[in-house]
């Protein structure tokens, strides 16, 4: 399918940033603005026929392009989506427009740059999820990066807004350095065994590798994911990043970035190292029960509501992590639905917190209390948010969390034991933090004339609010497009390794030490 | 009409659209209409299939409607569907008809709180919940419904959010619900892995598959979900916090319905409890524990509420209790009676309240008997009936379960025992709390005590019904043994099963024994043993209740004295044997401190100590090289010399050696 004659999936890597571009020639603040909310809905717009044109039936990559970048090195441009990128893409196109929406009013110096970084962002995200060649999907994923150490380092919060922004790139950086290493490393894997130069990843899943090999290659691609997703114990950047952040850039980072880490396990990780992954399956499962208690208790503790929904964060993404690793079917599906609706729950809370920080310039949560009162319409929409964050049924979050735990049950039941008691900590501290803040007697004068959320800020909680129900009630619309897919990512799995027999012959490797 | 059973929720689910989105634009007159009505018309949808059904014969009182497909991943299938049996239709009945009129009261009751449409949208919203929890046809739709009144629960008991004690309870309620819900998450999941299915009729068709191991551990497991919804040791601390929220409230939710759900649950999954004697020797174990450990915490309390709360606890203790030794039925037929007296009970409460000015303290009333008549009428019956006097409702529904304990193949003459003192005890509190209400001299405050008048017909109204219920409730079960039918047991029958015969003499009490074995063979022996149990029951509450009059209305200065002598004893129940310490220091404290701990000492301690460390490490390195470029053409000129000389040292030395 075509848009304007270019094919639908470049179009939106490329629309974002020719409206970057086109940002630079905008003086006056509010063309920009509207601008750029013109260009992300266009986007959005655009790309909500993947969903309706996507064939459910077949686990086969859609919307393909293959075109030779550099082919003496076989570098393609090569792009496409299934079931499980699918929906990722749409939740990045989705929250950029409510990102643009909720940085009308809070961005009030170099508007340009700051809409301009953002698209460029949005190019990044779009290109990594849709990128099926590794250098180009390594190209988009370093791409992200500029865009949002420039969102953190110069419209963050003054006070630590470089120290977080460095923090953040650094961690990254650590990461995806090795990653790069790995990836060239598989390409000579690849050329001496097949005798192709590719890094076409549909090719390299073809690819049998040593088990030994894959241990390293493994760990090269998971350190980049895990400190992207974050993972305990990488995650110390997260509360910093999404403290400083803007609040469009922590509903960004949140929404968005951290999925990189997540869908990275799942497209590039496990199906390329199956047999590290199986082996390593105990491991990263219980780094990721820690994340999940661990976050749940340090979130309980803090006095800030940005930093206590960052370790939510990491508390959840644990979840993602280990239902991925229960490597069946309901824990995988689980974990990709659970992206999805911690990009919304999660987001929405930040969009929440950013909403009361631009009335009163503080996010401590001492500085709160009987908030319901002056702003009722805000209270529901903050319930209904917490709830979902908490996973209550009837809302999106109990879908995910209840497959993930019943994979996790199902592949190691004290995992999913463990696991169920994060539920308990989950509503522990949710709701404290709510009660903090909006309950109770209004103490500080300061709140007292807080006006209620307007027009604008209603609108972009209502779509959020319409999903959260939605995929709360009725799941199998999303679920109905990643079913073959992740059928056939588990067969595939469980096919690679049980040829783990032949394997055992490091030719591949001796060939290379030559 | 049975393929309508989806109007049932819809109604309440409409009404809380309705008023949730609009409430505020169409005013108090249309809400005060849609709230009841959405209820009254669910109320009428069960009455029309509850007759439907039983127009049919008992084999084919099943009816199952699929709404739609809701979690599906692979092998997992689950969808929203609703099933009528007698169980769920009798449910439905009791939730819906008592819920009509306590929206009716709370017309009244509510009228001047400015979170009128809240109230009424949580309400409605509460209904729908607990029909999806009854109604529902698989585990996963009723742990839908039963997180969901959990979740109106915690609305409505924090409704008062400015108080920190209500906010503070409905948060307590959620978390320690949580804790049951655990459980209940991790039965299904047993079930799903062992049984390939969430379905109820699937999954008990094949329950047969499961070995006792599992289906133990299964029933145990929901058994903890239902302590927590159920308020039963050790996680029934919750509900009497939760009286902060406003009366009707607490009526309906923390009385009638929402917490009978663990005992509804488990007739539900009757089935697999059969399977497992332990599970079912542990759930009528905790009934019976916490039935006579919250009715002596009612002692000593004065708080109205308060001791209508304990009872609450008390007597679903009973129910499980019933349940526990396998008469399901019985256990239902209570959950019935004593949402008609006890929601009575609370609404009286309401009324007294309402009387004066929002009083609680049962110290400062007194000698209300006739200044609020028709509220004393009715909470006389109600307390008539919760003591277990002959003729009332629950007289029949305690007495089928006190003979269940003891004559049960699970039963044991120590549950029979146990249950009976706490019948006992429930007989001399509740007394306690109506003679210092309604009898004896009037200790009402002088500034409230010129305005106590009568509720208005609004709400005295849904009072007299529900007395009307509390006593005529009780004949749908009057046991075979005084000439009845039990009519509820035959219905019931087709869904938990006909129900423990009773079995054998238990040996603990000689003369019981020597009763039984006089009564000679095939059933005869156990009436004559019933009747006697029967007369004795009621003996044990006439002694309660004379207990009671003894000393709040013959000798009231004797309960204080007797507080002084014991002050030890009665501290101790005073306080409620601090649970509620214990559990802070255990869990709530000993968790932030972990928490902070965690955060403070590894998080930016250990990693970002690590992390900032490396970063400094580099800094300091880099800071020495720049100490190398000082600038000075000297410095430099020197380490030129030193480097030439060191290299001029290195080769001559290597020509010679």
């Amino acid at each position: 399918m075509d848009i304007l004659g270019i094919p639908i999936l470049s179009f939106l890597i490329f629309f974002p940033l020719a409206g970057a571009v086109l940002l630079l020639f905008l003086k006056k603040d509010e063309t920009i603005r509207w601008v750029t909310l013109v260009v992300a809905l266009i986007e959005f717009v655009v790309s909500l026929p993947l969903f309706f044109r996507f064939d459910s039936t077949t686990a086969a990559m859609q919307f393909l392009e293959d075109w030779w970048w550099v082919e003496a090195y076989g570098i393609s441009y090569k792009i496409g989506i299934d079931g499980i990128s699918l929906l990722l893409v749409l939740l990045t196109t989705f929250l950029t427009v409510l990102c643009v929406l909720c940085s009308w009013t809070a961005i009030t110096f170099r508007v340009k740059e700051y809409m301009v970084s953002f698209l460029f962002l949005e190019t990044g995200m779009v290109g990594a999820l849709v990128a099926l060649d590794l250098i180009l999907f390594y190209v988009f994923w370093e791409v992200m990066l500029i865009p949002m150490y420039l969102l953190i380092g110069v419209w963050g919060n003054p006070a630590r807004r470089i120290y977080a922004a460095i923090k953040f790139f650094l961690f990254t950086m650590a990461g995806s350095v090795l990653m790069l290493v790995a990836i060239l490393a598989l390409y000579f894997i690849n050329l001496k065994a097949t005798g192709k130069a590719t890094f076409d990843v549909l090719e390299l899943y073809k690819l049998g590798i040593p088990v030994g090999t894959q241990y390293w290659l493994f760990g090269a691609f998971a350190l980049a994911f895990a400190i992207k997703v974050p993972m305990f114990p990488f995650h110390t950047w997260l509360p910093d990043a999404h403290t400083e952040a803007p609040t469009a850039g922590s509903v960004i980072l949140a929404g968005v970035l951290l999925k990189m880490g997540t869908y990275g396990f799942i497209r590039f990780a496990i199906p390329l190292f199956p047999h590290a992954a199986l082996e390593l399956m105990p491991l990263i499962s219980v780094l990721a029960l820690i994340g999940i208690i661990y976050g749940a208790l340090v979130s309980m503790m803090q006095p800030d509501l940005k930093r206590l929904v960052a370790f939510s964060s990491v508390s959840h993404l644990g979840y993602v992590m280990l239902g991925m690793f229960a490597l069946n079917t309901q824990g995988v599906q689980g974990s990709i639905y659970q992206m999805l609706n911690h990009g919304i729950s999660t987001g929405s809370l930040f969009l929440i917190v950013g909403m009361i920080y631009e009335r009163r310039h503080t996010r401590l949560i001492a500085d709160f209390g009987g908030i319901s009162k002056v702003m009722p319409v805000f209270a529901v929409f903050f319930m209904i948010v917490t709830l979902s964050s908490i996973g209550l049924p009837s809302t999106n979050g109990f879908v995910g969390e209840f497959l993930i735990l019943l994979g996790a049950f199902q592949a190691n039941t004290v995992y999913g034991v463990l696991a169920a008691v994060g539920v308990i900590l989950g509503a522990a501290y949710m709701l404290w933090m709510f009660q903090r803040v909006m309950f109770g007697k209004i103490t500080n004068p300061k709140n007292e004339g807080l006006k209620d959320l307007n027009a604008r800020e209603i609108l972009t909680l209502i779509p959020m609010i319409a999903l959260i129900f939605l995929m709360g009630i009725y799941p199998k619309l999303f679920f109905s497009k990643m079913d073959v897919s992740v059928e056939k990512f588990l067969k595939d799995f469980r096919g690679k390794v049980e040829m783990k027999a032949d394997l055992t012959v490091p030719k591949v490797v001796a060939e290379i030490k030559k | 009409m049975l393929d309508y059973v989806w109007l049932i929720p819809l109604f309440p689910a409409i009404g809380f659209l309705i008023n949730g989105l609009l409430g505020r634009r169409l005013g108090k007159g249309v809400v005060s209409v849609v709230g009841p009505a959405a209820i009254g018309l669910s109320f009428l949808t069960s009455i029309l299939i509850f007759f439907e059904l039983i127009g049919k014969p008992a084999s084919e009182r099943h009816f199952e409607k699929v709404i739609f497909d809701w979690v599906v991943s692979g092998s997992f299938q689950t969808v929203i569907g609703y099933q009528i049996d007698p169980l769920s239709i009798l449910m439905a009945l009791v939730v819906t008809g008592v819920s009509f009129f306590i929206h009716i009261y709370s017309v009244g009751y509510m009228h001047d709180d400015p979170g009128y449409t809240r109230y009424f949208t949580y309400l409605n919203l509460f209904v729908f919940m607990m029909l999806n929890l009854v109604l529902a046809n698989n585990f996963l739709l009723m742990f839908v419904g039963w997180e969901g009144v959990g979740l109106c629960s915690y609305l409505l008991i924090g409704f008062w959010y400015e108080k920190d004690s209500a906010a503070n309870a409905g948060k307590k309620a959620f978390v320690v619900n949580r804790v049951g819900d655990f459980g209940f998450i991790l039965g299904m999941f047993l079930i799903f892995v062992n049984l390939g299915t969430l379905d109820f009729t699937d999954a008990f068709a094949k329950a047969g598959q499961l070995d006792t191991a599992t289906v133990t551990a299964i029933t145990l497991l929901l058994f903890v979900g239902a302590c927590g919804k159920s308020a039963q040791i050790p996680l029934y601390v919750w509900l009497p916090d939760a009286m902060e929220g406003p009366t009707p409230v607490s009526s309906l939710i923390h009385a009638a319905t929402m917490v009978t759900a663990g005992v509804y649950m488990v007739a539900r999954c009757s089935v697999l409890y059969n399977m497992a004697p332990i599970a079912m020797a542990v759930v009528a174990i905790v009934g019976v524990a916490t039935a006579i450990f919250t009715a002596s915490i009612g002692f000593c309390q004065y708080d109205l509420k308060k001791i209508l709360a304990y009872s609450t606890i008390s007597q679903l203790g009973y129910m499980f209790l019933a349940v526990g030794v396998g008469a399901y039925s019985a256990g239902i037929f209570h959950l019935m009676t004593h949402a008609f007296f006890k929601g009575l009970l609370f609404l009286g409460a309401g009324s007294v309240m309402h009387a004066l000015s929002g009083e609680l303290d049962i110290r400062k009333m007194g000698a209300l008997r006739s200044k609020i008549p028709i509220t004393f009428g009715t909470f006389f019956i109600a307390t008539l009936a919760i003591a277990g006097i002959p003729g009332l409702s629950g007289f029949f529904s305690k007495d089928e379960i006190l003979w269940m304990a003891f004559s049960s193949p699970r039963g044991h003459f120590l549950l029979w025992m146990v249950a009976a003192i706490a019948a006992g005890m429930t007989a001399f509190y509740m007394f306690r709390a109506l003679f210092m209400t309604f009898f004896g001299e009037s200790r009402v405050d002088h500034h409230v005590a010129h305005h106590i008048h009568e509720s208005p017909k609004i709400m005295t109204v849904p009072l007299m019904v529900l007395a009307f219920l509390s006593i005529v409730g009780g004949y749908v079960g009057v046991p075979h043994v005084l000439g009845g039918a039990n009519h509820i047991h035959e219905f019931l029958a087709p869904v938990v099963g006909g129900g423990p015969e009773p079995g054998k003499a238990h040996a603990g009490f000689s003369i019981l024994a020597q009763a039984w074995a006089a009564g000679g063979a095939q059933g005869g022996h156990s009436t004559a043993l019933e009747l006697f149990l029967m007369v004795l029951s009621v003996l044990i509450a006439l002694t309660g209740i004379g207990i009671a009059y003894f000393l709040y209305l013959k000798n009231p200065i004797l309960p204080k004295r007797l507080a002084e002598q014991y002050s030890g004893l009665y501290r101790l129940v005073a306080n409620k044997y601090y649970v509620d310490e214990l559990y802070q220091v255990l869990f709530v404290n000993s968790l932030k401190k972990l928490g902070m701990g965690l955060w403070k000492g590894f998080d930016e301690f250990i990693i970002d100590g690590t992390v900032n460390g490396i970063a400094y490490f580099i800094g300091w390195l880099s800071s020495l090289m720049r100490r190398m470029q000082t600038g000075f053409v000297q410095n430099y000129a020197v380490s030129m010399i030193v480097g030439g000389v060191i290299l001029a040292l290195y080769y001559i030395m290597r020509a010679f050696f």
